[in-house]
């Protein structure tokens, strides 16, 4: 189906599947239990799931395949926001043509970077597009402030032309983002069994998204292209003494994933229509690495995990303050319940990104391919433990090690 | 006129003339092997002839065309490919598929984005790349990954990524360094498999004696950046200048 043998068809749709029931996925503890704080049902939350998603799926495609680390890629996603938000000011609130200039600017932007930066491979290459994106950074902070509208960021105001759209709606307010007048932030729900489930226009759009860029990643992986990128990430030399020219395949991968972060930023605009020039800041680039890494570099469903991962830890973490642990610790005695929420503070709340460093570097030492890798080695063993001696290893057809590169 | 001509090329690395005033003339479907003892420069003319160096004097021309000036991808598109003393593999990747890059690299040039096809729907390139890997003897290996294979599968894997491009010159720097005795004489039977059984010019630099005598039919000894003699391997062996500047040396 779509071009995809049946194996990745099926995996897919079970991708399909994921996205589409994120709202209940996310919603597994009852609104009244103690665990609803571990929810994850709320509309912005799975918008960002599907968001840094996308992201990290075409990061992936860079540095996955490639092997060339960028740390600068968030300056195409605020690209992409600033677009989309100009579009939005300009044009018309309705998402579309905001997140196609999006993906366009930061196509173009991404091309200009990626021709500077490719010159250089390593390190050097990681410097440059830190220090590319860095003065990006700061362009939009200061010197742009007529397009960026600096560190206030920009916003939609009333004074908008907006000339397919309106500028204020009839009871005098900013007008809402829309998918052809269904609004992003409008949201049906549906209580059952003491759950709240919120199914938001949004995150489905988000969701939909999301989809088409998996799908198109799948493509790539599967595709001689993608051979070539990871040819690249193995051997240049051999690839220049094959006849083959790497600049080109790299710089390819560079467009394609500065575009991926350009829809991502297109997306975060149109669900909230506004930019921020924190949002190219380097701490972002590096969030997306640590998302790429963390769920499996140069694994397809890995840099998915790995956003997911980070979004719902985040979202989780941040929420915990020390009154939250006091109601947890409230059954031991004084003196060691402070004690106790005194150890767990630091890694609380705004420290989550202690908490965050710790897992990376645990992951990164016992399981270096990352969540995926830990995924494989539980369904080796739970394989092994079911079929004992009978060798019916389906995913690795005759392979006595099989290229883990591609697998999902 | 043979099929490779270097002519007066010269290289300094600083103070160090590395190549002298090398003139050297490969004849096509021949198998000419260039030997010397450590530091005469042999790698160093490979690396020109390759486009990893560019000389400071001289040209070299490859069937009437120049390759001075030329990165080393547009060398192999006009038909060079290079063995290196160590395999240069993609070791992270299945042996067919490291086969099936050259082919594409030959049928599409340096760069194509194929990014809407799989890899599979190439059925031409897929034939091709097995038939290669049926030839060298690898054909029980497609799915493994090239890393995993051993130092002298390793080697014929690397044969088999640059005969698939059916090159007209085969360059191959020390193929059999650091090689234990049988796969030594492997991979003498291999190349004299591929001498017999294609229309292939190939250049060969070697240590081993053992190796050039029982696959070149024309020798050319450098020492100090210079060649001293060009010869059958018969005359080789018994000329004087020959004994006195590498045969009578220990090999090292
Ligand atoms: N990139 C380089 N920079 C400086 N000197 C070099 C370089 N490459 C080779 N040389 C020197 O040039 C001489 C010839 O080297 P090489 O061609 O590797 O010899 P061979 O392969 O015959 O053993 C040696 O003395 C070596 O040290
Ligand atoms: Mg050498």
């Amino acid at each position: 189906m779509l071009g995809l043998n049946q194996k990745d068809t099926k995996f897919l749709l079970i991708v399909v599947a994921l996205t589409l029931l994120t709202p209940f996925l996310t919603q597994p503890f009852a609104e009244s239990s103690g665990l609803a704080q571990f929810n994850a049902g709320y509309p912005d939350l799975m918008q960002r799931f599907a968001i840094y998603g996308i992201f990290a799926i075409g990061f992936n495609i860079l540095f996955g395949l490639t092997g060339y680390l960028s740390f600068g890629h968030a300056a195409f996603l605020g690209v992409g926001s600033y677009s989309a938000v100009w579009m939005m000011k300009l044009l018309t609130t309705n998402v579309i043509p905001g997140i196609i200039l999006a993906i366009v600017v930061s196509g173009l932007f991404a091309l200009l970077i990626g021709y500077v930066s490719l010159r250089r491979s390593g390190i050097y290459f990681s410097i440059l597009t830190l220090a590319l994106a860095q003065m990006s950074f700061n362009l939009a902070y200061s010197v742009l402030t007529p397009i960026t509208n600096g560190e206030t960021g920009l916003q939609l105001t009333l004074n908008d032309p907006r000339i397919l759209g309106v500028t204020a709606t009839p009871d005098g307010s900013i007008p809402a983002t829309h998918l052809f007048g269904l609004e992003m932030k409008s949201s049906a729900q549906w209580e059952v069994f003491g759950h709240l489930f919120t199914f938001n226009v949004g995150y489905y759009f988000c969701a939909v998204m999301a989809i088409i860029a998996f799908y198109l990643s799948l493509r790539i992986f599967r595709s001689p292209f993608g051979m070539m990128l990871r040819a690249v990430k193995t051997n240049q030399t051999r690839m220049s003494y094959t006849g083959l020219n790497a600049r080109p395949y790299t710089l390819a991968a560079f467009v394609i994933s500065g575009m991926y972060a350009g829809l991502a930023g297109g997306l975060l605009a149109s669900m909230d229509p506004l930019a921020g020039a924190e949002r190219m800041q380097w701490t972002a680039s590096g969030e997306v690495v640590i998302m790429t890494i963390l769920g499996g570099a140069g694994t397809l469903m890995g840099p998915v995990l790995g956003a997911g991962f980070i979004k719902y830890f985040e979202n989780i973490f941040s929420k915990i303050n020390d009154g939250v642990l006091h109601g947890w610790f409230a059954f031991l005695p004084d003196g060691l319940e402070d004690f106790v929420v005194f150890l767990i503070h630091p890694f609380v709340g705004k420290g989550w990104h202690l908490t965050l460093g710790l897992l990376f570097m645990l992951v990164v030492t016992f399981l270096p391919g990352g969540l995926m890798e830990g995924g494989n080695r539980i369904s080796r063993w739970y394989k092994n433990r079911r079929n004992k001696g009978t060798d019916t290893d389906e995913g690795t057809p005759h392979a006595p090690k099989s290229t883990p590169h591609v697998a999902e | 006129m043979g099929i490779l001509e270097v002519k007066n090329v010269g290289k300094r690395f600083g103070g160090l003339q590395a190549l002298g005033d090398v003139n050297l003339s490969v004849a096509e479907n021949t198998v000419h092997a260039i030997i010397g003892p450590n530091g005469a420069g042999k790698s160093t003319l490979l690396n020109v002839l390759v486009g990893k160096l560019i000389p400071d004097t001289g040209s070299v021309m490859f069937d009437g065309q120049s390759v001075l000036g030329r990165k080393p991808h547009e060398i192999n598109q006009m038909g060079i490919s290079r063995v290196f003393q160590t395999p240069e593999i993609f070791s992270d990747l299945t042996v067919l598929e490291n086969v099936m890059i050259p082919c594409f690299a030959k049928r599409d040039g340096a760069y194509r984005m194929h990014a809407f096809e799989t890899v599979e729907d190439e059925v031409d390139i897929v034939q091709k790349a097995e038939q290669m890997l049926l030839d060298v003897n690898m054909q029980d290996k497609l799915r493994m990954t090239a890393s995993s294979l051993s130092r002298g599968d390793k080697r014929r894997l690397e044969m088999a990524m640059c005969l698939v491009q059916e090159p007209r010159l085969l360059l191959l720097d020390e193929p059999t360094a650091g090689m234990a005795r049988a796969d030594t004489n492997n991979t003498i039977d291999l190349l004299k498999e591929i001498k017999d059984s294609r229309d292939i010019t190939m250049a060969i630099i070697e240590h081993d004696m053992h190796v050039v005598f029982s696959l070149a039919e024309r020798i050319t000894v450098l020492a100090q950046g210079t060649p001293l003699v060009e010869d059958t391997p018969e005359n080789i062996k018994g000329h004087p200048k020959v004994q006195e500047a590498y045969l009578g040396q220990a090999h090292g």
